[in-house]
């Protein structure tokens, strides 16, 4: 038998730097997490007592003041629809000609897309509270400046989402076009716009639905909608509206997230 | 057929490839008459626009120089760092054994029920909502801020997480549960293989946006550098709210490019 004769064949799944790679990034999280929970201010009275302090507020949330929804909540709500819903199509009329801008094969300029990919980061960073703090202080406190806000923070998901999109748009109709002698601007509409047009339509549903949850907190700085509300029971310490205005957001999300699901299954 | 007859039939005009159909234009129209009355209930009016457009540019001129004052700012993006990473992780931990609850394909269905619902919750509200209250449950500072980012994760990381394990292909897991193999380790030797590289993206992508939200939830008392950057806007110092704007900025796109890095380590 000659069997010792034959090697061994040892499977190994990754190279060795694939797995010092692999190693590097568990320890860097492994540092960071311990880092973080030894270097945390956290009181621990409070972390003790957080279990009763929650049951107290749920006991004083309970029971829910139904009759505070048609005079304030149901109005409230009403305009954060709106607000949200202004907000999706000004994001979406900000953020396209962004993503136009960003995708390196629609537009040829790397420093146009540079300057655009920067747009879309920066806005995507700030968050909506704060670009509703400064539209506050432009506009004054009311829906308008949380349309404004939301639609700001938009424009870096539906720009990144869109020059995704756009990028991965098929050659072939574009060099058709090109052959026939067509504008850039014709190009886009006529050949990389159809190709696009499924993610615009799930970039846009997708992104009203974020931002019903968006607007529901822009409340907090004076931007309108039902956060306003909340705010108010809040401050007023009414937490039987507050348990309303919560369930109200709740069920309206589900109700819009359902509505989107339908829609998406339909159009896409 | 012959040439004459071709030609008979070839009478398109060139109006007829794109022509919109009526119930196209009247959702155009229905689209454009709902935006004219929203804009109307958000009281959007030229003179409001032309004045509140003259306050931002003289915002934008007080924002420069940006002020860089580093012992207000260091500490506000380390508690930043802080929240994010341990919310992440309790987020993630928490959310596993609730997505696999959810996967309607390992579950019985109330089982798979009660745990949606619970995901749908934790989904349903935005962070900062749940910094309110939990800034009133355990009052002011970090801790707030790692159980609203911990809600959060659980709902993007569950439901995510829950898809995936239910689009997973069965013929592995009937191979498995053949070895007469227990339900744990069906799940480690039939789904983990299958959606980990899913599952890394997830969570990659969770500790990126836990990022982003908490440098947000200071603005309601939670922690992070939030509170620093509210603290400033309400005393007008914008010098020092555009040099904090500009490290978020400088932050979340430092976590954004370590989050392609990572991904592409585990591909």
């Amino acid at each position: 038998m000659t069997s010792a004769s034959v090697e061994m064949q040892q499977w190994i799944r990754f190279t060795p730097v694939q797995r010092f790679a692999r190693f590097a990034v568990f320890f860097v999280m492994a540092a960071a997490v311990g880092w973080a929970l030894k270097t945390i201010e956290i009181i621990p009275e409070f972390l003790y007592d957080a279990p009763e302090q929650v049951v107290d507020m749920g006991q004083r949330m309970w029971p829910i003041d139904w009759a505070h929804f048609w005079p304030v909540v149901w109005p409230a709500l009403v305009e954060t629809i709106h607000m949200s819903a202004m907000a999706t199509i000004l994001g979406l009329l900000m953020g396209i000609p962004v993503g136009f801008l960003a995708a390196r094969n629609a537009t040829p300029f790397p420093w146009v897309n540079l300057i655009a990919r920067f747009i879309l980061v920066a806005t995507r960073s700030i968050s909506t509270l704060i670009w509703a703090l400064f539209f506050v202080a432009m506009f004054g406190p009311g829906p308008l400046a949380g349309a404004l806000a939301i639609a700001f923070h938009s424009i870096g998901f539906i720009g990144k989402m869109f020059s995704e999109g756009v990028e991965e748009a098929n050659k072939g109709s574009i060099e058709a076009l090109q052959a026939a002698g067509a504008s850039r601007m014709q190009q886009i509409i006529m050949g990389y716009w159809p190709q696009v047009l499924p993610t615009f339509w799930s970039v846009a549903l997708f992104r009203w639905d974020i931002n019903v949850r968006e607007s529901a907190v822009l409340g907090l700085v004076g931007a309108g909608g039902i956060g306003m509300a909340l705010n108010a029971a809040i401050d007023l310490i009414q937490w039987q509206r507050v348990s309303l205005i919560l369930f109200t957001i709740f069920i309206v999300v589900i109700l819009i997230e359902t509505v989107v699901t339908q829609i998406r299954k339909r159009v896409i | 057929m012959s040439v004459a007859s071709l030609s008979e039939k070839t009478t398109v005009t060139r109006a007829d490839f794109f022509a919109p159909s009526l119930g196209k234009r009247l959702a155009y129209v229905a689209v454009f008459a709902y935006v004219v009355y929203a804009a109307a209930t958000l009281g959007l009016s030229l003179d409001r626009i032309e004045k509140g457009v003259g306050y931002g540019l003289r915002f934008l001129a007080g924002f420069f120089p940006p002020n860089f004052t580093e012992t207000d700012i260091i500490p506000g993006l380390l508690e930043s760092l802080q929240i994010a990473f341990l919310s992440s992780l309790i987020g993630t931990a928490l959310a596993i054994p609730i997505a696999v609850l959810a996967a309607r394909n390992l579950m019985p269905p109330w089982v798979s029920w009660l745990a949606r619902l619970l995901i749908i919750f934790c989904r349903s509200f935005h962070p900062v909502i749940v910094a309110i209250i939990a800034v009133k449950a355990v009052g002011f500072g970090a801790l707030a801020g790692i159980i609203a980012l911990t809600f959060a994760s659980i709902g993007f990381v569950g439901k995510l997480l829950s898809e995936a394990i239910e689009e997973i292909s069965k013929k592995q897991i009937e191979a498995v549960r053949a070895t007469g193999a227990s339900f744990m380790n069906v799940i480690a030797f039939g789904v983990v293989p299958q959606v980990m590289n899913r599952f890394i993206g997830f969570v990659a992508y969770e500790t990126d946006s836990n990022l982003r939200n908490s440098t947000m939830v200071g603005v309601v008392g939670a922690g992070g550098i939030g509170g620093t950057l509210f603290s400033a806007f309400q005393r007008f110092d914008y010098n020092f709210v555009a040099g904090i704007i500009l490290c978020i900025i400088g932050l979340v796109m430092i976590g954004e490019v370590l989050q392609i890095y990572v991904k592409r380590v585990f591909r």
